[in-house]
Order: C-alpha cells, then sequence, then structure tokens
C-alpha cells in the first residue's frame, strides 16, 4: 500500500506544477461553463411546462461540472501509459515488483486529482457571486452534502476504472487513438456531459441510469442540486458500489489475460 | 500549387498506411460531433424552438459552421499542432528552406481523418436543405457558400493567431481553445441566442458572427437586406492581424535548441 502512496504523491505534486496552465484552464473553464448557461437560458426563455430542472438547479450542475471537469473528463489519458506499451517501456514496469493495475489506477487518480485542487476552487467561488439564477447554491441540506461528497468519490472511481479498460485495450490493439475517440464521445454522451441526462427523452431514461456512466458524473451532482429523490438517492448509489466492483473485477480479469500473451514491442 | 499537391497526396498516402486506424479514428471524428447533434435533436424535441429559430433552421447554421472547421481542421493542421513543431524544434528545418515558411507548415500536417465530421455536417446540410422552408434561389445558394468561405478564412485566422501565441509561450494556450473548439461548439446555435453582449464581441472582437449570424438572418428569410450576404468578406480582414502577429513571432523567434 505504501508504495502505491508514493506513486500517488509523486504525480500529485507534479501535476501541481503546471499553475500558469492551470490559469488559462479556470479561465477556459469558465467561459465555457457561461456559455452553455445562456445557451439553456435562450432555450428557458420558451415556456416555463417543459423544464426537467429548474434553470437555478441547472447552473448548479453546470458549475460543478466545470469545478470538478479534470475529474470526469473522458477525453483525458495519460499519454504515458499509452507509449509504454506501444515502445515498449512496459517491460520495465513488469519487472517492478508491484501490481500494474493498481500502478496506473493510483498514477491517473493523482494526475486528475491535482488539476481539480488547482482549478475548483477558484470557479467555485467567482460561481457562487454570480446573479441569481446563473449562481451556484448550496445543496439543499447538511444530509445531502456529506452523501454527495461519498458519490463523487464513487463516481470518480468509477470513471477511472472504465479508462483502465480503454488503457488495456491498448495491448490488443497497439493503436489506441481510434477506439480512444469512440470511448471518449460514448461517455461524454451518456454521462451527461453534452446535455445533463435529465435533458434526455424520457423513454430513454430508465436504460440511461442504469449504464455504468450516470454513475460518473451524473449521480453526484444530482444530488448536490438536489434534483433526485431520497430513495433514488439510495438506488443510484448502491449502483454506483456495483459498477465500480464489477469493472475493477473486469479490468483486473483483463489485464490478467492481456500480460499472460503480452508482446513486448521492441525498440 | 503544383507542389501543394504533391505533398497532399503525399501525406495522403502516409496516413492510408495504417488503415484500421485511420477508419477507426474517422469513425471516432465522426462520433464526436453526432454526439453533439443528438443533443441538440434531444433539446429541441423538449423545447421546439430557441429565439425563434426552427430546429431545421439550427441545422442549417450548426452544419455551415462544422463544415467551415472541419475543413480548417483538415488542411490548416499544421498550424493547429504548431507548438509542437516549435518545441521539437522542427520549425528550424521549416525556416532555413528556401520556401515561404507559411506554405511549409501548411504542408507540414494535413489531417484527413476530420472528414469525418464533414461528413456529419454534410448530412445535417442535406436534411436541411429542403426543411428548412426556405425559398432557394441564386442568391441564397451563393450567400451559403461566401459562408462557408467565410467561415474558413476565420477559422484559419485563429489557428494562425494560436500559432503566433506559441511563439511566446512555447506550450499550446488552452485559453485559445475556447475560440476554436468553443466557436464548433457553441456556433451551433445562431449567436443571438447567447445575448447582446455575447453577439457583439463576436462581431466587433473575433468575428465570428460576420459569417455565421447576419448571413445567416438574410439565408432564413428573418432580413430583406441582401448586403448581408456580403459581410463574411470583411471576416477575411480577421485575417491580416494575425497573419502580422505571426510574422511578428517568428522575427522573434528564438529555437528551443532541442
Amino acid at each position: 500500500m505504501k508504495k502505491y502512496i508514493s506513486f500517488f504523491k509523486i504525480r500529485f505534486i507534479s501535476g501541481l506544477q503546471y499553475r500558469a496552465a492551470a490559469w488559462a484552464g479556470i479561465a477556459t473553464q469558465f467561459a465555457w461553463g457561461g456559455m452553455t448557461l445562456l445557451m439553456f437560458w435562450a432555450f428557458y426563455q420558451n415556456g416555463e411546462n417543459s423544464f426537467p430542472m429548474t434553470f437555478s438547479e441547472l447552473s448548479s450542475y453546470i458549475w460543478m461540472q466545470q469545478a470538478f471537469l479534470a475529474m470526469f473528463m473522458a477525453w483525458f489519458f495519460d499519454g504515458e501509459i499509452f507509449d509504454s506499451i506501444t515502445s515498449g517501456n512496459i517491460a520495465y514496469e513488469l519487472c517492478r515488483p508491484c501490481d500494474l493495475y493498481s500502478m496506473w489506477f493510483t498514477k491517473n487518480m493523482a494526475i486528475r486529482l491535482s488539476k481539480v485542487m488547482l482549478r475548483c476552487l477558484p470557479i467555485l467561488l467567482v460561481a457562487a457571486f454570480l446573479p441569481y439564477p446563473f449562481n451556484i447554491t448550496l445543496p439543499p441540506d447538511f444530509l445531502s452534502g456529506v452523501l454527495f461528497l461519498i458519490s463523487i468519490v464513487l463516481g470518480f472511481l468509477v470513471l477511472i476504472s472504465f479508462s483502465m479498460l480503454i488503457y488495456i485495450s491498448a495491448f490488443y490493439t497497439l493503436s489506441p487513438m481510434g477506439i480512444r475517440m469512440l470511448a471518449t464521445s460514448v461517455i461524454e454522451f451518456f454521462a451527461g456531459a453534452v446535455i445533463p441526462l435529465p435533458f434526455f427523452p424520457e423513454a430513454l431514461q430508465p436504460v440511461m441510469y442504469a449504464l455504468p456512466f450516470a454513475s460518473m458524473q451524473n449521480t453526484p451532482f444530482m444530488i448536490y442540486v438536489g434534483h433526485i429523490s431520497d430513495s433514488e438517492i439510495v438506488k443510484s448509489m448502491v449502483l454506483q458500489v456495483i459498477w465500480l466492483a464489477v469493472l475493477v473485477i473486469a479490468g483486473r480479469l483483463l489485464m490478467k489475460h492481456a500480460l499472460k500473451k503480452v508482446v513486448v514491442q521492441g525498440g | 500549387m503544383k507542389l501543394y499537391f504533391k505533398y497532399v497526396s503525399m501525406i495522403l498516402k502516409c496516413q492510408m498506411q495504417y488503415k484500421a486506424s485511420f477508419i477507426m479514428t474517422t469513425i471516432g471524428q465522426f462520433l464526436v460531433s453526432f454526439t453533439t447533434f443528438i443533443g441538440v435533436y434531444f433539446m429541441f424535441s423538449r423545447f421546439n424552438t430557441v429565439d425563434g429559430f426552427t430546429f431545421s433552421e439550427v441545422l442549417l447554421c450548426f452544419s455551415v459552421v462544422l463544415m467551415a472547421f472541419s475543413l480548417t481542421e483538415c488542411f490548416v493542421r499544421g498550424f493547429d499542432v504548431f507548438p509542437r513543431l516549435i518545441k521539437s524544434g522542427d520549425l528550424d528545418r521549416i525556416l532555413v528552406r528556401p520556401r515561404n515558411e507559411i506554405f511549409q507548415v501548411l504542408t507540414s500536417n494535413i489531417d484527413f481523418s476530420r472528414f469525418g465530421r464533414l461528413f456529419q455536417a454534410v448530412l445535417m446540410l442535406c436534411y436541411a436543405i429542403p426543411t428548412s422552408g426556405i425559398a432557394w434561389n441564386l442568391s441564397k445558394v451563393i450567400t451559403l457558400i461566401i459562408m462557408l468561405i467565410g467561415g474558413i478564412a476565420v477559422f484559419s485566422a485563429l489557428f494562425v493567431l494560436y500559432a503566433g501565441i506559441s511563439f511566446f509561450t512555447i506550450e499550446g494556450l488552452e485559453f485559445m481553445n475556447i475560440f476554436t473548439d468553443g466557436i464548433r461548439e457553441f456556433g451551433k446555435y445562431p449567436l443571438s441566442i447567447y445575448g447582446e453582449g455575447v453577439l457583439r464581441f463576436l462581431t466587433y472582437v473575433v468575428p465570428i458572427a460576420l459569417f455565421q449570424y447576419y448571413p445567416f438572418l438574410y439565408l432564413i428569410g428573418r432580413s430583406n437586406n441582401i448586403g448581408l450576404m456580403f459581410l463574411p468578406f470583411i471576416g477575411f480582414l480577421f485575417l491580416i492581424p494575425c497573419y502580422i502577429f505571426f510574422k511578428f513571432g517568428v522575427r522573434k523567434y528564438k529555437s528551443t535548441g532541442s
């Protein structure tokens, strides 16, 4: 366990070095969130009846999404891992006395968390002081705040365990670009990054919520904005745990299979 | 020009070497923008109109922006990955050759997998042309073409500007994404829906609205002012400062030495 903690630390600290990039990122995300809200605002001018969420809930959702983007962005992958597979450096990694799956898992966690550390507070602070209804509000009560914290950790782990599958697929395809793009667009869409899940047609929603993608950012953010009933909170958090278990087990099995017949690329 | 086509065919052959990967990437490109389209579709199935624009009209606007963007991204890709040229020191090689550096950067990279996106834009256009209820005549067709050309000009200018900035920062600037990827993403709706302030910014500072919004008004018949169709040409002026800035960067350029 100790060695993984130090892997985590190394990655985390090196991630914290890019402060100028973080400021540029904050500005970008702020503009992005603002434009998204203005777009929804235009739609909301149409009439009261058709909103699945109130505009204030939506604002909170969008700002949370921007603040924690680095935790949930599906298009971000650690290039080093792919390179190590395609260039053959994986041989060194395999010589190390540690479990490859856990090592990659912790590395990914560390990179993403260091980015979030730098970015989330300024975004949340500014978003809190925007005029109503464009601002972010606190969760409806203390309990949902706590549940949100648990759920965001779970969602984060679900996303990483899913992206682990993509890393492992590189053992089989060697050219991960195509699969990466495919997986990215599927995850982004079904996780509610393109438009929030409540905006999907009613008929599709039961399916959407059952997929692992809804367990990523959707569940914690819905708990935060309070757009979910108590019984649904329990249900979707249990689902998060189940998906996490399934994805981790699948990832480990797949990795074991891949490593059994891994061909180290020379060069 | 002959040399350019030679480069194009060389790069095309080169990318065709990895056919499976190329096809996967092209499909991926298609899917990425396809999910955006489904997003728009779901929004409209709930709300019907936005700011008075119908689904078909928005698709028309979306497809022009997406088409201009993907064509630019395909052929002006060299400027998009320009920071890499600086970092690796490959720019030094370009600068010592007896050819225009713009030409060489343009031919350093052409990304044909962007045709996946282009394909989607064409599909949307095919759907939108008959269903948008526009009485098509010669001037409307020309407007559409001018919009497209104007869009390519403005996006190219943005890519050149982005490359120019990276002379000073070495790293690519994430902030510029809001103008390139951001415009592609938010340009799918006519810009007026974002409110007066944003529209003014995107008219006078970054002239996106000149090709996306004003001629579009004429196209869908919201305005009868035929002069609007020529506004994209003013967008061409935006190329000038961006080009000058890039030239300025070249003159100040110090090799990274790697």
